[in-house]
């Protein structure tokens, strides 16, 4: 085997407390609460670990980062250790002070997530009153620093017929980057699926109104679009290859290929309170049990896009064939792939609404958060 | 940005955000941005060394050109297609 090339990106899920609720969060429906968080020093030795071992960006992602009270700390060690930092934020929680103190300990880029391109929608998909207000200021920071800002947004059936206002909105804001994600179905958004399918019609006017802004702005804003999953032909690369570039750790130290990867019964993956993390990514079970193309089956082992998809997504071949080692059913070569297009007639039609706001445990949440 | 835009007298940098490293672990120049990376050739860090805002387009080519005893109208292409390049990634200013 062609030796393990150094990982180029960590996210690091510092906390899952945060003040939003999202129906679509791609954290666990179950999400440890402040005792089991790793401590400060645990962070800040990842942090150098990851350096060690060729880490380029580090994301500091959660939950919400500014949940941690040792943010600044954290972040300020990240960049010294020489990694690029990524704040991914709500926005909610972060003062101006804590803004400046991170930009003067070498924050070098923020990730702002916005709901909609309209308030009153997007606080309540957000689950929180003046959360679009709050955002409108921290833009206004960055911008005024002349850091690099991104705005994401996640597209569903609440959001959907201002997919292309919102890019426009984060033109406005002085973004220069956008990610336009349709909802990927894992974690909270797969319990809230059919309160976020939207129709395929929906998905072909928005898909197309999005591209069209490409360019109207160009070299404005990058627009990074990602598909909507369930009216694709084919899987999306997903993570661009399982355990092949970047890794996720928890905020209870175990490392992950994705977000997801949890869900998948009976792999073993391994904690950095107990390995390194050199160990951790290149030699647990979990990571190697689909590295590469040998674990794949047909029709993915003799499919001339093995190398490029790398088969699609495990976790959703697991969710929606009941085998993680199968082809991802968004695979138009799938034979399950008729599912696809059941479940999204299905779902884009019940009346919706009545999503599950993501939550911890409710004792936990009114300790912790 | 068409490649008429960039003149000689542009005095092209690296937007906030946007830094060259070398990276001890691959043994290369890479260029870090927001989400991306770029592994550099020795002349494209020679390039992107000499964008420090200050410097007008026509004289960091002139420099190149020397450096590399190269034509002056080759380097010149190479240069311009690395910058159009970036300025349309949000990564370069002028």
């Amino acid at each position: 085997m062609k030796p393990l090339p150094p990982p180029t990106g960590m996210l690091a899920e510092l906390t899952y407390r945060c003040p939003l609720s999202c129906p679509y969060c791609s954290n666990p429906l179950e999400m440890a609460g402040r005792d089991a968080e790793m401590s400060t020093q645990e962070w800040k030795r990842i942090f150098s670990q990851a350096a060690e071992i060729g880490v380029l960006h580090a994301h500091l992602s959660g939950g919400e980062p500014a949940s941690r009270r040792d943010l600044l700390e954290l972040t300020a060690h990240a960049a010294q250790v020489g990694l690029y930092t990524n704040l991914i934020t709500s926005g909610v929680g972060l003062t101006k002070k804590l803004f400046d103190d991170l930009v003067a300990a070498g924050l070098d880029h923020v990730q702002l997530s916005i709901q909609d391109a309209e308030p009153e929608s997007a606080d309540a998909i957000g689950g929180y009153r003046g959360g679009f207000a709050k955002k409108l200021e921290v833009a206004q920071w960055v911008a005024e620093t002349g850091m690099p800002l991104t705005v994401n947004a996640v597209i569903h059936r609440l959001n959907i017929s201002r997919a292309a206002e919102m890019v426009d909105f984060a033109v406005r804001l002085g973004a220069r980057r956008i990610e336009i994600a349709h909802t990927q179905y894992y974690g909270w958004a797969l319990r809230n699926r059919a309160h976020l399918m939207p129709t395929r019609a929906q998905s072909e006017k928005a898909y197309a109104e999005v591209e069209a802004r490409r360019a109207l702005y160009k070299g404005r804003i990058v627009i990074d679009h990602v598909a909507p999953d369930y009216h694709a032909k084919y899987p999306k690369a997903c993570m661009s290859g399982w355990g092949r570039l970047t890794f996720n750790v928890t905020p209870t130290g175990k490392v992950l290929p994705c977000h997801a990867a949890e869900t998948i019964p009976n792999l073993e993956f391994w904690n950095t309170r107990e390995k390194s993390l050199a160990d951790c990514w290149s030699d647990s079970p979990g990571f190697n049990a689909f590295r590469g193309t040998e674990w794949m089956k047909e029709p993915c082992r003799s499919c001339e896009r093995k190398n490029e998809d790398f088969g699609g997504c495990r976790c959703q071949a697991l969710a929606l064939a009941g085998d993680a080692a199968a082809t991802d059913p968004i695979c138009s070569k799938s034979p399950l792939h008729h599912l696809i297009g059941e479940i999204a007639a299905r779902d884009s039609s019940e009346k919706g609404g009545d999503f599950t706001p993501r939550r911890m445990a409710a004792a936990k949440a009114l300790t912790d958060v | 940005m068409s490649e008429d835009d960039l003149t000689g007298e542009s005095r092209p940098y690296l937007l906030r955000g946007v830094r060259l490293k070398h990276d001890q672990v691959r043994k290369c120049w890479v260029l870090l941005a927001p989400e991306r990376f770029l592994r550099l050739n020795g002349i494209s860090v020679d390039i992107l060394q000499r964008c420090d805002g200050g410097a007008p387009l026509a004289r960091i080519v002139d420099d190149l050109a020397e450096k590399y005893q190269a034509d002056r109208a080759v380097v010149e292409r190479d240069v311009r297609a690395l910058l159009v390049g970036l300025y349309d990634k949000r990564m370069l200013g002028l």
